[in-house]
C-alpha cells in the first residue's frame, strides 16, 4: 500500500475511535463535565494524565530541542517530569482531598475572597490559552505535512475533531479518549525509536543504544569514525570536525540558566491547571498519590526515549546529508531507482546516500523547513557549525543550478578556520517528523508517526480546553456573577451549569482555532508564559494554602499580583521589546525568570499575611481537614 | 480526631516529603545541573556519569520516589488510622 493510503487508513480508524469513545462517555451531569463523575481509576489516570502532558511539543519537538542543545536539553527532560515528584507529594492528594472541581476553586475558598478568585480565572484562561494555540497549530503543521492540506484546514479539521468528544463527553469524554491516545502515540514514538536505535547502534532500547557503539563506520566529512566506537563519543568529535565549540555532551548554557528554567518547568508543570485538575478525577486520596506515579511511568516512556532519538537523529542528519550531490540525490525516484534501493535495504546495506534516496529533503525544502545555500558552488551539500544563513528560509520562487530553491536571505559566513562551512539549515521541529524518512523506515511507521502526532496534540488540546471551560462556567459564571449573596451559592442548576460549561467549550474550540489559524507572537513563547506564570501564580498559592496554616487572603493577593506582574513584565521586556538581553537582570533568561517570581511570591505573601489578621476559624479546620485523608468522599459541587 | 494525634500525623507525613524531596534535589539539580562537570569524568559504557543523570537517571529516580512515597504514605495513614 502506499504512503499516502496508509495515512489515510491510521489517523481514519484512530479518530474513528476517539469518536466511538466519546458517544460511550457522554456526560449527563456537571460532575461528569468537570471531574468524570470522579470514578476515574489511577492507572487510566495515569494514562490520561500522560496524555494530557505530553503536547505537540513532546511529541514533536522535545527530541529536536535536546538533539540541538546536546547536554542543555536535560534542563527540559528533568524540568517536565521533576514536577511531578512536586505534583504527587506537595499538591495531589491534598487537593483530591479538598475535592472541588478547579483550581480557582480551590483558591476562592481556601482565601475566602472572590478577587483571588477572579485572578486565578484570568491567569488559568491566559495560560491555557497560549498553550492550546501551539497545539492546534502543531495539528495543523501534521495534518499539512501529511495529510497534503492546507495548515489552517488542517487547524480546522481538528478543531471538530476535538468539538465532538470535549463538548459532548466533557472530562468523562476526554479521560476515556486520552487513555486511547496515550496508547497511539505511546507506540507512535517507541516504534521509530527502537528502528532507530537499531540501525545506529544495534540495541533494541533507545535507552541502552544512547550508551552503545554504532554499528558502523561514520563518514563525517572531515574523518571518519571507526564503528564500535560509543555513539556519544562519536557525536563530540563530530562536533569536534564540524566546529560546533563545545562537545554534544558539554553544557553551553551556564549551570545558572539552566538551573532557573528547570525549576521554573517542575514548579511549572506540577501547577499547571489541566494537569492538576486530573488528580480530582479518582476515587481517593490514597489513589491520588499513585496515580502520579503512573502518570510519570507512562511519561517516561516516552521522555527516557527523547535523548536516544536525538542523537541517532544528529549522528543521522549529518551521516545522510554530508557531501551528497543534491541534484542526484534529491531527484525524484524512477521505477527502477526504487527497486535498487529496496534491494540494497533488505541486503542489509545502507542505502540512505544513493541516487534520490534524499527526496525527502526536497519534500521538507518545499514545507520551508530545510533550507540549503551552496555557498561554495560545488553542488553539494555541506552541515557544519553556525547558521548557513540569517533567518528563516525566504524563498525567492527561482531555482539555482543544482535544482535547489533559492532563498534572499543574507549568508553568513563560516568563523575562521572551520573545516567546512555551513549551507543547511534545519528547522528543529522536523527531527521527529522526518526522523523516519531520513532512516528509510518502512511507510506504515510513517504512518504512525502521523496518528501519534495527532492524538499528542488533540489530547493536549481537549484537556486545555475544559479546563478553561469549566474555569468560565464553573467559577466566573457560577461563583462570582450569578451567586447568591445570602447563601453564597450558585443561582444556576446543575442542567443550567452544564449548557454554560458546552457552550463555553464552544468558545474556547473557536476561539484556539482561530489562534492556531493566526497566531499572535506570544504563542511562541509558551515555555516562558505558561510555565513562568504557572510557576509564579498556582505553584506557591497552592503550598501555602496546603502547607502555611496561616497564610491569608491579603498574603495570597499580594504573592499572586507580585508574582505575575512581575514574570509577564520581564517577559514582555526581554522578548517583545528588546530581545538583544539588554532588559536582563543578573543574567536571567526570560524561559528561567518563573524561579524569580516565584521567589517573590513566597516572600511577599509571607511578609504580608503576618503583618495582617490571621485567617477565620473555618479556614484553618479547613486546612486541618485537606491535610487528612480520611473523609475525601466524592468530588463535590458546593 | 485529637489534635495531637493530627499534629503527630502531619509531622510524620513532612519529614517523609522532606527526606524525598531531599533525594529528588540531589539527583536533579545536584547531579544533573551543579555537579554535572564533575561527574562526567567518570565513565560508564558509553556515558559519561553526569551526562546520564541529567539525561535518564533523573527520571528513573523521579519514578521510584513517587511509587516509595506513595507505599510510605499508605503506611503512615494505616499508623494513625486516617485510611478512607
Amino acid at each position: 500500500m502506499d504512503l499516502q493510503t496508509l495515512i489515510y487508513l491510521f489517523v481514519g480508524a484512530s479518530f474513528a475511535l476517539y469518536i466511538g469513545i466519546a458517544i460511550w462517555a457522554k456526560a449527563a451531569s456537571t460532575k461528569d463535565f468537570y471531574v468524570a463523575g470522579g470514578g476515574v481509576h489511577p492507572v487510566a489516570n495515569g494514562m490520561a494524565t500522560a496524555a494530557d502532558w505530553m503536547s505537540a511539543a513532546s511529541f514533536i519537538s522535545l527530541a529536536g530541542i535536546v538533539s540541538l542543545l546536546g547536554r542543555d536539553g536535560a534542563a527540559y527532560l528533568m524540568g517536565w517530569t521533576g514536577g511531578y515528584v512536586l505534583l504527587a507529594m506537595l499538591l495531589a492528594p491534598y487537593l483530591r482531598k479538598f475535592g472541588k472541581f478547579t483550581v480557582p476553586d480551590f483558591v476562592g475558598d481556601r482565601y475566602y475572597s472572590d478577587f483571588a478568585r477572579t485572578v486565578a480565572v484570568i491567569c488559568v484562561i491566559f495560560v491555557s490559552f497560549t498553550y492550546v494555540a501551539g497545539q492546534m497549530r502543531g495539528v495543523g503543521v501534521v495534518f499539512s505535512r501529511f495529510l497534503q492540506v492546507d495548515v489552517n484546514t488542517g487547524v480546522i479539521i481538528g478543531m471538530c475533531i476535538v468539538f465532538f468528544y470535549a463538548v459532548l463527553g466533557g472530562m468523562k469524554g476526554i479521560t476515556y479518549t486520552q487513555v486511547a491516545q496515550y496508547c497511539v502515540l505511546i507506540v507512535a514514538f517507541i516504534v521509530p525509536a527502537v528502528f532507530l536505535s537499531l540501525q545506529v547502534t544495534g540495541e533494541f532500547l533507545p535507552q541502552i543504544g544512547l550508551g552503545s557503539a554504532i554499528a558502523f563506520d561514520f563518514d563525517n566529512g572531515v574523518q571518519t569514525i571507526q564503528q564500535g566506537t560509543y555513539l556519544l563519543t562519536a557525536l563530540d568529535q563530530t562536533f569536534n570536525d564540524l566546529g560546533f565549540n563545545i562537545p554534544y555532551t558539554e553544557g553551553r548554557a551556564g549551570v545558572w540558566n539552566t538551573f532557573l528554567l528547570c525549576v521554573a518547568l517542575m514548579a511549572g508543570t506540577a501547577g499547571l491547571p489541566h494537569v492538576i485538575v486530573r488528580f480530582f478525577t479518582v476515587p481517593k486520596v490514597r489513589d491520588a498519590r499513585i496515580s502520579a506515579g503512573w502518570a510519570l511511568l507512562f511519561i517516561s516512556l516516552l521522555y527516557t526515549s527523547v535523548p536516544g532519538v536525538a542523537a541517532f537523529a544528529r549522528l543521522n542528519l549529518i551521516k545522510n546529508v554530508q557531501n551528497n550531490d543534491y541534484a542526484t540525490w534529491t531527484a525524484e525516484c524512477s521505477a527502477e531507482q526504487e527497486s535498487a534501493i529496496s534491494a540494497m535495504m533488505a541486503s542489509g546495506a545502507d542505502a540512505a546516500r544513493e541516487p534520490c534516496a534524499g527526496n525527502w529533503f526536497a519534500t521538507w525544502e518545499k514545507g520551508g523547513l530545510i533550507g540549503w545555500m551552496d555557498k561554495n558552488g560545488d553542488g553539494k551539500i555541506q552541515f557544519a557549525n553556525g547558521a548557513a544563513f540569517a533567518g528563516k528560509p525566504s524563498f525567492t520562487g527561482e531555482t539555482g543550478p543544482s535544482g535547489e530553491r533559492l532563498m534572499s536571505n543574507e549568508p553568513i559566513a563560516a568563523p575562521e578556520g572551520q573545516a567546512i562551512e555551513n549551507e543547511l539549515y534545519v528547522d528543529r521541529d522536523i527531527i521527529v517528523l522526518a526522523n523516519p524518512e531520513i532512516a528509510r523506515l518502512p511507510n506504515w511507521v510513517i504512518a504512525l508517526i502521523a496518528a501519534g502526532g495527532l492524538a499528542a496534540a488533540l489530547s493536549t488540546a481537549a484537556g486545555l480546553l475544559l479546563v478553561i471551560s469549566a474555569s468560565i462556567s464553573h467559577d466566573l459564571l457560577g461563583r462570582v456573577i450569578y451567586k447568591d449573596k445570602e447563601t453564597g451559592k450558585s443561582k444556576l442548576t446543575d442542567s443550567q451549569e452544564l449548557l454554560a460549561a458546552r457552550g463555553a467549550a464552544v468558545v474556547a474550540i473557536i476561539v484556539a482555532g482561530y489562534l492556531g489559524i493566526n497566531p499572535p507572537g506570544f504563542v511562541a513563547q509558551v515555555v516562558a508564559f505558561a510555565f513562568g506564570l504557572a510557576a509564579a501564580s498556582f505553584f506557591p498559592v497552592i503550598i501555602n494554602g496546603i502547607f502555611d496554616k496561616r497564610m491569608n487572603r491579603e498574603g495570597a493577593i499580594a504573592g499572586m499580583l507580585v508574582g505575575l506582574i512581575f514574570t509577564f513584565v520581564y517577559i514582555v521586556l526581554n522578548v517583545f521589546v528588546d530581545n538583544s538581553g539588554a532588559y536582563e537582570m543578573f543574567n536571567i533568561k526570560a524561559t528561567g525568570v518563573g524561579t524569580i517570581g516565584m521567589a517573590l511570591h513566597f516572600i511577599v505573601a509571607y511578609v504580608v499575611s503576618r503583618a495582617t489578621a490571621a485567617p477565620p476559624q473555618e479556614i484553618q479546620d479547613m486546612v486541618e481537614d485537606i491535610r487528612i485523608p480520611r473523609g475525601a468522599g466524592d468530588a463535590h459541587a458546593h | 480526631m485529637d489534635a495531637q494525634k493530627a499534629q503527630a500525623y502531619w509531622k510524620e507525613n513532612i519529614s517523609t516529603i522532606m527526606l524525598l524531596l531531599a533525594v529528588w534535589f540531589i539527583v536533579s539539580y545536584g547531579c544533573g545541573i551543579l555537579f554535572v562537570d564533575l561527574l562526567d569524568t567518570i565513565q560508564f559504557a558509553g556515558f559519561k556519569l553526569g551526562f546520564w543523570f541529567a539525561q535518564q537517571g533523573s527520571m528513573y529516580v523521579f519514578m521510584i520516589l513517587i511509587f516509595v512515597y506513595a507505599r510510605r504514605m499508605n503506611a503512615i495513614d494505616e499508623k494513625y488510622d486516617v485510611t478512607e
